[in-house]
């Protein structure tokens, strides 16, 4: 087993750094000079030397290895370098959204989950009924429907219906909880319910194989005590697949944040990433998106650990 | 008269996690133009890699290949491209050896045109339908889809394609093996015709002794990536010297009930060994019958023991025929031309 | 040989008549897969007919009747310039149906050659792909089309090429790994034997037998892209104002409007969602006919 696990993280070190050198040279391949594009916008148009000041900031007049190598001795350091926007170290500004992006992520899983299974279940029990058709209805529409239309629409009800906007600002849950939930639950249900979809299925479809099995058969025929028992056997089995597609489109919910906080003007990492585009400050898009990478990576590799605790073939090898 | 194909030393091994699967150790052989050699053994023998080998679908560990005299094992692909043309193969599945969105016509036109073998749809079209009725299929076969077709149609399919290329050598892999029995016949005997018509020499690969006898000049026993025994049909039927080509012989079921209750069998114990870990000394010897200290220790080389016979045991001489195997080829024989079993000729 | 003869009419058939039945089956069978597919082949003929079906200018603006409910004259309203909703809905079909397909074929078919050289080469350069494709996929779709904008910048082509880039890698995959049993298969060996060019063996005897998945990546590439393009516009960062599209429009009716024209936020989000809800269906359905397992071979 550690020797399994020993291989997978050597296998994940230069995938890692492969995604570091992508990133940094797309952001060195943009068409035309960084620094001119960052202040094409500038109306009274700028002088030489603020053009070269700003790429000695940026550490852009050294040769190309020798920036690769200075972001990458701060990656291990954790320094990001500075946004070009503000001007603030980029830590910072991660820091100070971080513990909000994590909260709604792990609310949309709980929601996701909380969706997900029951009715992935119910759907395996009562297959090919009408409840089974709502149930793929529901869910193939939670892949179609873009999370922020659903976060609009659920502004939209709330404010004609219930007259009441969710809270602007941001309290932290240590603060005050109940503000908190009440701010983060809708963004959390918009992402949630698109991230519960495949995961719908991926239970319905597990619990049918489980289902077919002789085991439970046998049981139905003997009577409902032991066919409650063995369903939650079942649907203990049926757990593993789905445990991974809530894992693997882990990348669904990180994208649905990226759109989805900028419906609710939740001050997250997404938004973070939405501006640094649109404001083409790339040192910070570079930083988020390795962040972003590297949490995908991550999960992918504790995902397989998991699996191969859970598959004794490996574990026991 | 220089060989045809000449195979001498041929090593293949294949590197998977758990160590080396040494598939083919060392076989040696030549074939003569026009001959057709048979090549048998149990699966797992190392007969089709060797064949693999040889049409450099793998490419060989060591050893060396000559084809018409020039070394096979050291061309580039573009040289290779150019030999290849003279080389074809037959494959065992009729079901998978035909790319199925293809055409019958398009599959046999294809090395046509790649070639430049004929020239022009016109003339390449009639070249087809001249295929196809060589090898018994009708012209309007040519619009077909493999999966319209039956086994041994796909398998005809097969054989016109080898011989679209007009090769030297056609490498016969287990060509009847997915075969019903009474189709077996009807492939075998296109074969012949096709090798008598065109002067075809043939590597034929099978596990069946019975097809191999009636078809091959030279027969040559394999076990576990070695050749135990090669010798003309006629000997290896009467005089086998390798106890594995006896065992192999004794197993194949007489059609005449007195003489097979009566014939003494030669029952292997044990399994066949796994190729990633062969036995020391003679690969046989843990399942010979007469092994000896030397054959645990000893790996016996293939000698020479009269003119065309070969064997690979320390024991070779000390095989004396046993009495109701005299001749038993021409008995062999004799029961096919009464039509008793799968060589026979069919009325068709 | 008599059996022969029995197999002569069975063929004769032709092409375009299996084509036919095909569909026929296909719409009996799967119902709900071939309302997917009606509903998109709407899409498409609306994207196509904009202009001709359109009761506006979709850039025309009336400041009179801004924000003006749905009504006799404006179907579906209109938006803060006056704009009318259903003529941008209409129009931004267009601009959701050309990025679609674009991004779909062109990702779909770039991914599909080098899964299938990839699995056809094996070795080294099997190994070295993979890697490659590797860290390209440990970006979730949307964050690598935004890096991608973040280079190129905004605009309809450079969306294009946004969106294309990460379905490469996905395609790849899925393709790699159908060509792979194929390359085991023995009319490739015999291919091989006959002396072929890589190129031919990858293209003619590989490519065509991995039709089936390469179909059902398509099209649920194609909904992924309307959906991945209309959230680029709903950001800003996609095509810009005063182009007709789903999500750009959505963007103007963000949360000011809410209340007071809802009409602005609920018919573009709608128009996304059916646009690819019909693909999914239909993608699902055909996953389902092509499925091997059920296929009598």
């Amino acid at each position: 087993m550690t020797k399994y696990i020993i291989k997978r993280i050597l296998l994940m070190i230069p995938t890692l750094f492969g995604v570091a050198v992508l990133i940094f040279f797309l952001m060195r391949v943009v068409p035309g000079d960084i620094v001119e594009l960052r202040f094409a916008g500038e109306s009274s148009g700028v002088s030489k030397e603020t053009l070269q000041i700003e790429r000695a900031r940026l550490g852009l007049d050294k040769p190309l290895w020798k920036q690769f190598l200075t972001w990458m001795g701060g990656l291990v350091r954790f320094d990001f370098g500075t946004s070009m926007w503000t001007g603030a170290p980029i830590s910072e500004e991660i820091k100070l959204r971080f513990a909000l992006s994590l909260q709604v992520a792990i609310m949309s899983t709980i929601v996701a989950v909380i969706l997900a299974i029951p009715l992935g279940v119910i759907a395996a029990l009562r297959q090919d009924t009408w409840v089974d058709y709502a149930v793929r209805i529901f869910s193939i529409a939670g892949l179609a429907t873009p999370s922020f239309w659903l976060g609009i629409l659920f502004i939209l009800v709330l404010l004609v219906f219930f007259k009441w906007l969710p809270p602007m600002v941001y309290t932290p849950f240590w603060v005050n909880p109940w503000q908190n939930i009440l701010q983060l639950i809708w963004p959390a249900l918009a992402v949630g319910y698109r991230y519960s979809a495949v995961a719908t299925r991926m239970t319905r479809s597990a619990m049918l194989e489980v289902l077919r099995e002789d085991y439970i058969r046998t049981a139905r025929a003997k009577g409902l005590w032991q066919k409650l028992i063995l369903t939650r056997h079942a649907l203990k089995n049926a757990m593993l697949p789905v445990l991974t597609v809530v894992a693997l489109e882990f990348a669904f919910l990180l994208g649905g944040l990226v759109v989805t906080e900028q419906v609710f003007n939740l001050n997250g990492l997404g938004l973070l990433f939405v501006e640094s585009v649109a404001h083409r400050d790339y040192t910070l898009t570079q930083a988020l998106v390795l962040l972003v990478a590297a949490a995908f990576i991550v999960v992918n590799f504790l995902v397989d650990l998991a699996y191969a605790w859970i598959d004794p073939r490996i574990r026991f090898r | 008269m220089t060989a045809l194909l000449e195979v001498t030393n041929l090593v293949k091994h294949f590197e998977v996690g758990k160590g080396t699967v040494r598939a083919v150790e060392g076989v040696s052989f030549s074939i003569e133009k026009g001959e057709t050699l048979g090549l048998v053994g149990e699966s797992g023998c190392g007969k089709t890699t060797t064949g693999r080998c040889i049409l450099q679908l793998e490419r060989p560990t060591g050893g060396s290949i000559l084809f018409e005299g020039r070394e096979l094992t050291t061309m580039d692909q573009k040289e290779l491209r150019a030999v290849r043309r003279k080389m074809q193969v037959i494959f065992q599945d009729p079901y998978s050896s035909l790319n199925p969105r293809m055409t019958v016509g398009q599959i046999i036109a294809e090395p046509l045109a790649v070639h430049g073998i004929v020239s022009g749809n016109a003339v390449r079209a009639a070249r087809v339908k001249d295929l196809l009725s060589r090898v018994g299929l009708l012209p309007q076969h040519a619009r077909r889809y493999p999966h319209e077709m039956s086994g041994g149609q796909r398998q005809r399919v097969g054989i016109a394609r080898a011989l679209a290329m007009e090769p030297s050598l056609i490498v016969c892999d287990e060509p009847v093996s997915a075969l019903d029995v009474s189709i077996q016949a009807q492939i075998i005997n296109l074969l012949e015709d096709l090798q008598a018509e065109f002067g075809l020499t043939y590597l034929f690969i099978a596990h069946d002794l019975a097809v191999v006898r009636h078809i091959s000049d030279r027969v040559a026993v394999m076990y576990l990536g070695k050749i135990a025994e090669i010798a003309d049909r006629k000997t290896i039927y009467d005089n086998p010297r390798h106890p594995y080509t006896k065992a192999l012989l004794s197993a194949v079921p007489i059609p005449d009930p007195e003489l097979e209750v009566q014939r003494e069998r030669i029952v292997l114990g044990g399994e066949v060994p796994s190729p990633l870990n062969p036995p020391a000394g003679c690969v046989f010897h843990p399942r010979c019958p007469i092994a000896v200290e030397r054959c645990k220790h000893e790996i016996p080389a293939l000698r020479e023991l009269t003119a065309g016979h070969g064997a690979a045991c320390h024991l070779a001489e000390t095989m004396i025929p046993t009495p109701e195997r005299a001749g038993a080829f021409e008995r062999s024989e004799a029961r096919d031309r009464a039509g008793a079993s799968p060589g026979a000729r069919e009325s068709k | 040989m008599a059996t022969v003869e029995t197999f002569v009419d069975a063929s004769e058939a032709g092409a375009s008549a299996r084509w036919r039945s095909a569909i026929l089956d296909f719409c009996r069978q799967r119902p709900l897969g071939a309302i997917g597919a009606g509903v998109v082949l709407v899409n498409l003929v609306l994207a196509v007919l904009a202009n001709v079906i359109s009761p506006y200018d979709p850039l025309a603006t009336d400041y009179g009747a801004m924000l003006s409910a749905p009504s006799r004259a404006h179907w579906l309203g209109t938006d803060a310039f006056g704009r009318d909703v259903l003529t941008r809905i209409i129009y931004g079909s267009r601009t959701a149906m050309l990025v679609g397909f674009s991004c779909a074929f062109i990702g779909a078919t770039l991914g599909a050659v080098i899964g299938v050289a990839s699995a056809y080469f094996g070795g080294k350069v099997d190994l070295l792909i993979q890697r490659v494709m590797d860290i390209f996929l440990s970006f979730p779709l949307i964050i690598l089309a935004l890096a991608v904008v973040a280079m190129l910048g905004t605009g309809l082509s450079n969306v294009i090429a946004a969106i294309t880039v990460p379905m490469i890698p996905r395609a790849a995959l899925v393709a790699r790994s159908s060509a792979l049993a194929i390359r085991e298969m023995p009319y490739v060996d015999a291919a091989r034997a006959a002396g072929f060019r890589h190129g031919r063996i990858i293209l003619r005897h590989m490519s065509p037998n991995v039709m089936a998945p390469y179909l059902i990546m398509l099209t649920a590439f194609l909904g992924q892209a309307i959906l991945a393009e209309a959230s680029l516009s709903f950001l800003g960062l996609g095509v810009s104002e005063p182009t007709p599209a789903w999500g750009l429009m959505l963007r103007g009716a963000a949360v000011q409007f809410a209340e007071s024209a809802p009409w602005m936020a609920i018919f573009p989000g709608l128009a996304i969602s059916l646009a690819v809800f019909a693909f999914n269906l239909f993608g699902d359905s055909l996953r389902d006919a092509l499925d091997p397992r059920l296929r009598t071979q």
